[in-house]
């Protein structure tokens, strides 16, 4: 074997190595742990307000444990079932970054076996990729438009669909800045260059945005300054930035940002209906866990979490 | 509804108009200056116009929002003037001139170079000064190469997307040339309106290329551009 061959065999073998260790992390054993969960230990949800009680069952064929887990303020106890190597894919508005993060580390904790893998963005760009068949298994929207346009294409896991949470939409400014804003109205000074906004055919908050402006009457003044984000954390950034006088982004947002300050907040009744809608889209294989997940960010602790990042959640 | 096209279309063949005006003259001085160059930074000067051809252009983007920003230096000077630049229409001049300089200046200098010297030294000895020399024997010669890569920034300039949307934004009417308005309409969702506008691109970059053949007088851009690539090793 001469030593071309070697080096380019060598190469070659290299490559795969890498390939093959960054790559896949779904072993075949998945889907036969996974009929076995769903024949022998379906979860339940029980109703009751009695006082708590712990049971752990092992099944040795597939070693998966079944937990309950009860909260005594609360009256839905939920029964998670892990299966080894199940990866939940969830598709989430671009303000709920923070908060999904910590709240699904939470939910990994107290159900190993289970991998989040969040994808963040625009409700409008995540609906549209959703539509074309992306790989999501949870949609968690911040408008309800995204989810009527899933809905009326009969993507959506009946009876899985959900209101979680309002949210309320702010003007913010640069820290810095000199302007003196104080309500929407002032976005039609002169002093007021650009304004930006998401870019409200793809992005609720930039829908929220227009909607309040058609309030105040101040739309088409405010239009030709503004800038369009693809996602309302692009709008955070550029508000903090500097390179644009003043942003509408969600409070959640404003809250999390230690460079921007709020001076305004929108029209009560815009911001009332500012709701987070969540469901299972049906194409998913991991059904169960999908409304483990859902029914866990309803929990008692889940909603605190909530309220600590500025969310509103809904009972 | 036809606003939607319109818009994106008029500010892309402005910008792409304007930019390529600024790349021609600027990539055939900056080409002409290196070609006589014999100092030791060579090799890095040459690499630093070589490189917005290598980076990504995001990363271009970055540098020059960081450059041109309310915090940056020259965002900073052009501030005591009143003037910003982020989020205006001139970002998309300066992001599609940057982005498609190094085309120019390589097609450029490679055409010079390619220039036999005896005939510039025969101009010499019968009198001509540099400027003269440089109009009348030097570019028609090495105009083929340069017509070449006039085209090629064109339509580099054409489909300038990464550095134009984070230096320029997304401004309707302003700075959403057609690259952003196809990469927004997709993000919404609206695919027939991403379809027209990419087909809209498709004929003028047909367009531009035929009537520079024409102008040529040769049939094949491609024919010209390896023409003169030969000239280039």
């Amino acid at each position: 074997m001469n030593r071309r061959l070697l080096s380019s065999l060598i190469l070659i073998v290299f490559l795969f190595s890498i390939l093959s260790l960054g790559g896949c992390s779904t072993p075949a054993p998945v889907t036969s742990t996974q009929t076995t969960t769903l024949t022998s230990t379906a979860p339940v949800i029980y109703n009751t307000n009695t006082a708590t009680t712990t049971t752990t069952t092992t099944s040795t064929t597939t070693s998966t444990t079944t937990s309950v887990i009860v909260s005594s303020t609360t009256a839905t106890t939920t029964v998670t079932t892990t299966a080894v190597g199940v990866t939940l894919n969830i598709s989430a508005a671009s303000s709920l970054t923070n908060v999904l993060n910590a709240l699904s580390a939470l939910f990994v904790q107290q159900n190993p076996g289970v991998t989040i893998v969040p994808n963040y963005g625009s409700s409008g760009t995540l609906q549209t990729q959703i539509s074309n068949g992306a790989p999501a298994d949870i949609f968690f929207s911040a408008a309800e438009a995204q989810m009527d346009t899933l809905q009326s294409q009969n993507l959506l896991l009946i009876n899985s669909r959900k209101d979680l949470l309002n949210n309320s939409i702010v003007l913010i400014v640069p820290l810095n800045s000199t302007l003196n804003l104080t309500s929407f109205n002032d976005l039609t000074n002169a002093n007021v260059k650009l304004v930006a906004v998401g870019d409200p055919k793809s992005v609720p908050a930039g829908t929220y945005a227009t909607q309040a402006f058609d309030e105040l009457g101040i739309t088409a003044r405010v239009q030709p300054k503004e800038v369009l984000g693809a996602n309302v954390s692009q709008v955070l950034t550029y508000v903090e930035s500097g390179n644009v006088d003043a942003g509408i982004v969600y409070w959640t947002d404003a809250l999390s940002s230690t460079k921007v300050k709020v001076v305004a907040t929108g029209p009560a009744d815009v911001n009332a209906k500012i709701t987070y809608p969540i469901a299972i889209i049906n194409t998913t294989k991991v059904a169960d866990t999908a409304a483990n997940y859902i029914n866990f960010l309803s929990i008692v602790q889940a909603a605190a979490i909530f309220q600590k990042y500025g969310f509103n959640p809904l009972s | 509804m036809t606003e939607a096209y319109l818009s994106p279309l008029w500010i892309s063949l402005r910008t792409v108009l304007t930019a390529t005006i600024i790349t021609f003259f600027i990539g055939i001085a900056a080409a002409r200056w290196m070609s006589r160059y014999t100092g030791r930074l060579k090799n890095v000067i040459d690499g630093l116009f070589i490189l917005p051809l290598v980076l990504p252009p995001t990363a271009v983007g970055l540098g020059l929002l960081l450059f041109f920003g309310r915090n940056g230096p020259m965002g900073q000077f052009l501030a005591i003037f009143g003037v910003n630049i982020v989020f205006s229409w001139p970002a998309t001049v300066i992001s599609a001139a940057i982005m498609s300089f190094p085309l120019m200046y390589m097609a450029a200098r490679g055409a010079m170079e390619q220039v036999d010297v005896n005939i510039e030294n025969a101009a010499r000895t019968l009198g001509a000064s540099e400027w003269r020399l440089f109009w009348s024997v030097t570019m028609p010669l090495a105009w083929p190469g340069i017509a070449a890569g006039t085209v090629l920034a064109l339509a580099r300039s054409l489909g300038e997307f990464g550095a134009t949307l984070m230096l320029a934004g997304n401004i309707p009417g302003k700075t959403a040339t057609i690259p952003v308005a196809i990469y927004f309409a997709i993000q919404q969702g609206n695919t027939n309106e991403a379809l027209i506008l990419s087909g809209i691109v498709v004929v003028i970059a047909f367009a531009s290329l035929f009537a520079i053949a024409y102008w040529k007088g040769r049939t094949s851009i491609t024919r010209t551009i390896l023409q003169e690539r030969e000239g280039l090793d």
